[in-house]
């Protein structure tokens, strides 16, 4: 295989079936999820739930007080490249462009070379928190092959564009591929892990602080 | 054609000189030592006076006659044939005056007395026994199996040769396939390109009468010294590409101030061939000059290679599989959901209360 039918491959055949799986996996666990219902509601809420949950959505990505002096890395490291990698997706000019092509939608993107240095501060920051994982015991006793992989299938992509876009280490055409093909092991990893949180994070939030309200802890 | 090869060429008010400077360049072009230029001289000089000149066989099979075209019409028509002249072009239907039985005749006394060099073009269909196919009641096939016994190394001059080309293209009717995938026990040289460019045939053909033997190949069988680097990477709009400046149509600004055809679709970035160098007709221009993008023709499978006018960042088709995905997984999702409940109701049902008696047992 060439570089043109790798190339050919992963912008075709590979991309087809990544996009295919990862519809086919994200429809399968937001069904499955939403249609375990809940129990009926006996009880009189204590409180207005719904505004404990849309409260609780935003209330738990603000460090509870004094966590933020207790795990700076988690923290800081945790917002940085979660906020870079939705800046590097979302507003890379050829991202856009990609999302025109497929879906018609567009919106103006940041400079390349503004993209190029939050790259490199998601990538410093993704190799920090790893490191913190791997340094606290406590967090290394917690972590399991998930944690790692999920790491490592987030960073890959990220990594691959970035060489690419700087044409580093390898031709760019075969860069590009092996971008993409990052991608798409991405695409069909995430609705079967723990990254599925990209679509269940905001729902599962407003669930727990609607039952919380509902129970008489309001937030 | 008779007589030395400097007369003949002298008759045709081509110097002495000027044949000099073609060995030269083609020696040059190949990367070799500027000693190679004169022993080429040497080799296709003598060759054209030697009672018997190396003898050639040019096979056509699943073809256009493209490549014929592009050598027969090449922008130095009497230098280029030049190199056909110093050598008995023993079989080639296009251009031989024989036909028929002759013609036949022809091939199977170049064949007898072995150690030619086989030139193919076109692809070998495999389908319904190569019936696709077929010269004087013979399969491609059998003819290619049977000349490739007694040749000294094949050149397979064209893409469809090579790698198969169109004929090789999905859904492949004819069961098309490359002369490396049929003949497995002999040195094969490959020109892809569609066509190859002419100077890259007869430089490898000179290499061959010099040699005798083949140039330097890469992995893909072709000679590194005309494809051994991208037409990106030689391209004059290079300096375009890495300041970001894109053609986005074949006629906008920045196509007429002849910025990178990238978002076009070219293919240059991966595709190893001479054009950006050695350029056609007589070194006037080649497709990115004249403004369209580079289609990869000397790759293997470029003709399913996601469209011409798709840049290679762009996926395909990627939604082709949505629907269906999406009507899977939500098939999946339902019938996860009723197996669920189904848990659930179970373990309601097997649940049992618990009463003061039980605590007190």
């Amino acid at each position: 295989m060439n570089e043109l039918q790798f190339l050919t491959w992963v912008r075709g055949t590979g991309l087809n079936v990544a996009v295919g799986v990862f519809l086919l996996g994200v429809f399968w666990r937001l069904i499955e999820i939403y249609g375990l219902g809940r129990k009926k509601d006996l009880s009189a809420p204590r409180h207005v739930a719904g505004a404990s949950g849309w409260h609780t959505i935003f209330r738990r990505s603000i460090p509870a007080q004094g966590m933020l002096k207790k795990s700076p890395v988690g923290y800081i490291g945790g917002f940085a490249f979660h906020i870079g990698l939705a800046i590097v997706v979302l507003l890379f000019a050829p991202h856009i462009k990609l999302i025109q092509s497929l879906t018609g939608l567009s919106w103006p993107g940041l400079p390349s070379q503004f993209i190029d240095l939050v790259a490199v501060v998601t990538l410093a920051a993704m190799v920090v928190v790893l490191a913190d994982r791997i340094n606290k015991p406590v967090k290394r006793f917690l972590s399991t092959f998930e944690d790692w992989f999920t790491w490592a299938v987030t960073f890959l992509p990220l990594l691959t564009g970035w060489l690419s876009v700087r044409h580093l280490l390898l031709p760019y055409p075969t860069m590009l591929a092996l971008h993409i093909l990052s991608v798409e092991i991405l695409l069909i990893v995430l609705p079967f892990t723990k990254l599925f949180h990209a679509f269940t994070v905001f729902g599962s939030r407003w669930y727990n602080g609607a039952v919380n309200g509902h129970k008489g802890v309001a937030v | 054609m008779q007589g030395p090869l400097i007369e003949i060429l002298a008759r045709q008010g081509i110097t002495r000189r000027t044949f000099m400077k073609y060995c030269a360049t083609l020696a040059s072009l190949m990367a070799l030592p500027p000693s190679a230029g004169r022993a080429m001289a040497e080799a296709m000089a003598a060759a054209g006076v030697a009672t018997k000149r190396p003898s050639v066989i040019w096979l056509p099979f699943q073809e256009c006659t493209g490549c014929t075209e592009s050598i027969t019409r090449s922008h130095s028509p009497t230098l280029e044939n030049l190199i056909f002249d110093v050598v008995s072009l023993d079989y080639q239907e296009t251009l031989m005056a024989a036909a028929g039985h002759q013609a036949e005749e022809a091939l199977h006394n170049a064949m007898k007395a072995g150690g030619y060099l086989l030139i193919v073009d076109g692809s070998i269909p495999l389908g319904l026994d190569g019936a696709y196919s077929c010269i004087a009641g013979r399969s491609n096939l059998e003819l290619l199996k049977e000349a490739a016994s007694g040749a000294a190394a094949i050149v397979a001059m064209g893409s469809c040769a090579a790698f198969g080309g169109l004929p090789h293209a999905k859904p492949n009717p004819t069961g098309a396939v490359s002369v490396s995938d049929v003949v497995k026990d002999k040195p094969i040289v490959n020109l892809p390109g569609c066509p190859p460019i002419p100077v890259v045939i007869t430089g490898v053909l000179a290499h061959f009468l010099t040699f005798g033997s083949l140039p330097e190949l890469d992995k893909h069988g072709r000679p590194k010294a005309f494809y051994g680097e991208t037409i990106h990477d030689r391209c004059y709009r290079r300096p375009f590409y890495d300041q970001g400046k894109f053609a986005k149509t074949f006629d906008d600004e920045g196509a007429r101030n002849g910025w990178c055809l990238f978002e076009l679709g070219c293919k240059g970035p991966v595709t190893y061939n001479a054009c950006a160098t050695v350029k056609w007709n007589g070194g006037t221009s080649w497709p990115v000059e004249s403004g369209h993008g580079c289609l990869g023709c000397s790759e293997p499978d470029f003709w399913d290679a996601g469209g011409f006018y798709k840049a290679l960042s762009t996926p395909a088709n990627p939604l082709k599989m949505a629907s269906a995905a999406v009507a899977a997984g939500a098939v999946a999702g339902v019938a996860v959901s009723f197996a669920n409940r189904g848990k659930k109701r179970a373990a309601a049902s097997a649940h049992e209360t618990t009463t003061l008696a039980d605590l007190e047992k």
